[in-house]
């Protein structure tokens, strides 16, 4: 639990600190005019699709926090036996990593307006995804050859289920990624697509960055 | 720079063509609103059913034989788990969410209105799969609305073949329609403001509901962990949460989960939960009362900061639900402490309230007695909080008729009354029509005492030690025949409140029918919602221009000023005083 009350401080302190930023200390029944200037307009600018996807992350992180802090609880029982990790888990983690580098290249494409890297990008982005997935499937049916089913012990049990809720997010993703590449092959304006390409971005190296703590979780205990 | 934002431009709306695209799958904010309400009503008239046979069971088991042990458990869980997610938090969040965001701050619609519209199709979908439960063999799981394992999945239980996996999977469902609800309120909050609406000149009611959506999207996933794991126990075999067991003489093949594990997660979904409940009834109240009272609300800013931090504190308070679960009695402590300082910014609350009908202008109009009536009840429930919220009074009140009594007084019979006084309130606008107002003060008077009637009772079971979830007590000698003197009452105030509704309902369908017409703003209310072309709005809100906002949300009975309200539109003349709050 103690995850889950450093979580809400680190949340909480964001909050106040946003709030002070939105002059929440301000008197409104002395301030007049429509205010223009405010600070507490300047989010309105941000396009809302980001704001959207910021906001989906945050929950995603409440949903892994709070995995992760049952994992951390169940650990602490007597029947816990620390399950092994398939070698396999360092190829597929490269491959998400290349994924991520690979958004990074689409996105640095659609900032020139260059759609030739874009599409080699999001292509290159797509097949490491897709190789990511398929191999973290691949790692479950070893794992289950080896002997560490879903009912071998709660390590083993865990693995199938943080692996496959992250793996569940990245099919989520390559709905979407799928989206951007039939738009861009659409010809669709490229003002609009590089909007796409640029939550993708942001949505894979969070992903990434949730798979390597999950990964270094599960190496180190 | 002038702002144009995406709920401002008129062309992005989905303009909708046909029957079907107007008010089935409607991309308006508002006819997703009245979706969101008919069907989470309809729900919760099922609970109430639900519930009122259980009474009959309660108050005359040798008189009525409707129900079953088995139907006992079964109805208790549906009766409980329908009415705090699927009627409260839709109706709160999915219905005045939806309905008020855009137009109290000047927005055209929410910013993902496809997201909006699948948001209630995924939320009719969990309710759907949560009544098949009734249908499958089994019947709906009995393992009481806070689904405890190891019992929730093992036989002996109602429901444990297929009852229990259609509600979590509901539940599953369930999240995921209010998770795109919500990251549409919360955007909209943020981005669509209309020019001059800053956070601070946000009414009351948006506030709530703000903050409550934001409590929703970061609590909820505590509700999906605990659903998924407890899937895979079911199904699969695994033992997060369940322990070695024997069951009905046979050695499970379970070993070692935690089922203190499963309370956790449940009760850091749960607690947040009914501050989910809570604030946007706490905004909303705040709001009835100002119009009705004609008066500025008593310490905006502070009613404002106060909605946010019991929304931070909310989530540290969980474990007050599991003193006896055997926990570390240092965690109590803990938690008993951070449970008592919420009681700071709640009372903060009460007395502003309080303190904004005083010297009011106060118009006994039936929003405005059920708004009055919410204070006399949340206080009530409130301060028997601060009874269980202490460890050693907890341990032997806990799972009494006590508990009962207080948490349907904090947070069943108050939101429902602000539902009630918000339905009053916003009806003229969401209709156009007006409903028969004396019809609506007996609704409100035989609910207020009706409900004191079922509750205030429950508390004095309580301190005899009566037992809830029980099916019947004959035979049982520390509870006296009074007891059961007190629970007949019990149960004819309960039927008596249930059939009072239908007055409810028929005035809604009489104003509807043959109402006489709303004017646009009929209790001369400030914020932007009163002040639409159309009454009800048309697709798309405010014509040609969304309003700009120039002044808060409450300024009444201004000194100088000739009618006693002033619209959020009107620009301030130079030497305008505001009344200081």
């Amino acid at each position: 639990m103690e995850t889950v009350v450093a979580l809400v401080v680190i949340l909480v302190a964001g909050a106040f600190w946003w709030l002070w930023r939105q002059r929440i200390f301000e008197k409104p029944w002395l301030t007049h005019g429509p205010l223009e200037d405010h600070p507490s307009h300047n989010i309105r600018r941000v396009p809302a699709a980001k704001t959207g996807l910021f906001l989906f992350l945050v929950i995603v992180t409440s949903l892994f926090s709070l995995f992760i802090s049952a994992y951390f609880d169940r650990m602490d029982l007597a029947d816990w036996r620390p399950a092994p990790e398939p070698v396999l888990l360092w190829v597929n983690t490269f491959a998400l990593i290349l994924g991520s580098v690979a958004m990074q290249w689409a996105w640095s494409g659609a900032r020139r307006n260059d759609v030739i890297t874009m599409q080699r990008g999001l292509i290159a982005a797509g097949v490491l995804t897709t190789g990511f997935v398929v191999g973290q499937i691949w790692a479950w049916f070893q794992l289950t050859g080896a002997g560490f089913g879903l009912q071998s012990n709660p390590a083993s049990a865990f693995f199938y289920v943080l692996t496959g809720v992250h793996g569940l997010h990245m099919i989520g993703g390559m709905y979407v990624w799928l989206r951007t590449v039939r738009r861009l092959l659409a010809r669709e304006e490229l003002e609009r697509v590089g909007g796409a390409i640029e939550l993708c971005k942001t949505y894979w190296h969070y992903l990434l960055i949730v798979w390597l703590v999950l990964f270094g979780l599960l190496l180190s205990t | 720079m002038a702002y144009v934002s995406i709920a401002e431009r008129g062309q992005e709306i989905s303009h909708p063509h046909s029957f079907i695209t107007k008010y089935i799958w409607s991309q308006d904010h508002k006819v997703i609103a009245i979706q969101y309400g008919i069907v989470s009503i309809s729900v919760g008239v099922v609970a109430m059913i639900l519930s009122a046979l259980m009474r009959l069971q309660l108050g005359f088991p040798d008189t009525f034989s409707l129900i079953s042990p088995n139907e006992y458990y079964q109805f208790v869980t549906m009766h409980g788990m329908i009415m705090v997610v699927y009627l409260l938090t839709a109706l709160f969040l999915g219905g005045f969410g939806n309905y008020l965001i855009p137009l109290m701050l000047g927005a055209r619609d929410m910013v993902f209105p496809y997201l909006n519209m699948l948001s209630f199709w995924v939320y009719l979908l969990s309710v759907i799969i949560l009544m098949a439960s009734f249908f499958v063999p089994g019947g709906p799981t009995g393992a009481g609305w806070t689904l405890y394992p190891p019992q929730a999945i093992l036989p002996g239980t109602p429901g444990s073949e297929y009852g229990i996996l259609l509600m979590l999977i509901s539940l599953g469902v369930f999240i995921v329609a209010f998770t795109m609800g919500g990251l549409n309120y919360v955007t909209t909050v943020l981005q669509a403001r209309t020019h001059g609406m800053t956070l601070m000149r946000m009414p009351l009611s948006i506030w709530g509901i703000f903050t409550a959506t934001v409590l929703g999207l970061l609590a909820f996933p505590a509700l999906l962990v605990s659903a998924i794991m407890m899937t895979f126990d079911r199904l699969l075999g695994t033992s997060f949460f369940m322990p070695a067991i024997v069951s009905l003489g046979e050695n499970l093949d379970y070993k070692g989960g935690s089922p203190v594990l499963f309370q956790h997660l449940f009760w850091f979904f749960g607690h947040p939960e009914v501050y989910i409940v809570a604030l946007p009834a706490f905004g909303i109240v705040s709001d009835l009362l100002s119009v009705h009272a004609r008066k500025n609300i008593f310490g905006y800013r502070m009613m404002v900061w106060a909605i946010v931090s019991i929304g931070g504190l909310s989530f540290i308070v969980w474990a007050h639900h599991m003193y006896v679960s055997g926990m570390n009695p240092y965690f109590g402590f803990f938690f008993a402490t951070t449970t008592l300082i919420i009681a700071v910014p709640t009372a903060i609350k009460v007395y502003n309230w309080v303190l904004t009908l005083w010297q009011g202008n106060i118009h006994l109009r039936v929003p405005m007695l059920f708004a009055i009536g919410f204070i006399f009840t949340f206080t009530h429930g409130g301060l028997t909080g601060l009874f269980l919220g202490n460890v050693v009074i907890d341990l032997p009140l806990s799972d009494t008729y006590f508990v009962i009594g207080h948490f349907h007084m904090v947070m069943g019979v108050s939101p429902v009354l602000v539902l009630f006084g918000a339905i009053y309130h916003w009806y003229p606008k969401i209709t156009g029509k007006m409903y028969n107002e004396t019809m609506g003060k007996w609704h409100f008077w035989m609910t207020l005492f009706g409900t004191y009637a079922i509750y205030l009772p429950m508390h004095y079971l309580g301190f005899l030690g009566v037992p809830r979830r029980y099916y019947a007590y004959s035979g049982t000698d520390f509870i006296p025949e009074s007891a059961q003197i007190a629970n007949q009452g019990i149960t004819i105030a309960a039927i008596f409140v249930a059939l009072t509704q239908l007055l409810f309902f028929a005035n809604m369908i009489w104003g509807l029918v043959s109402g006489p017409k709303a004017s646009g703003n009929p209790w001369g209310a400030t914020t932007l919602e009163w002040l639409t072309k159309e009454t009800p709005p048309v697709h798309g809100n405010w014509g040609e221009d969304t309003p700009t906002v120039h002044r808060w949300a409450y300024d009444f009975s201004v000194p100088g000023h000739e009618e006693d309200f002033i619209p959020q539109t009107t620009p301030r003349p130079e030497g305008e005083q505001s009344e200081p709050t």
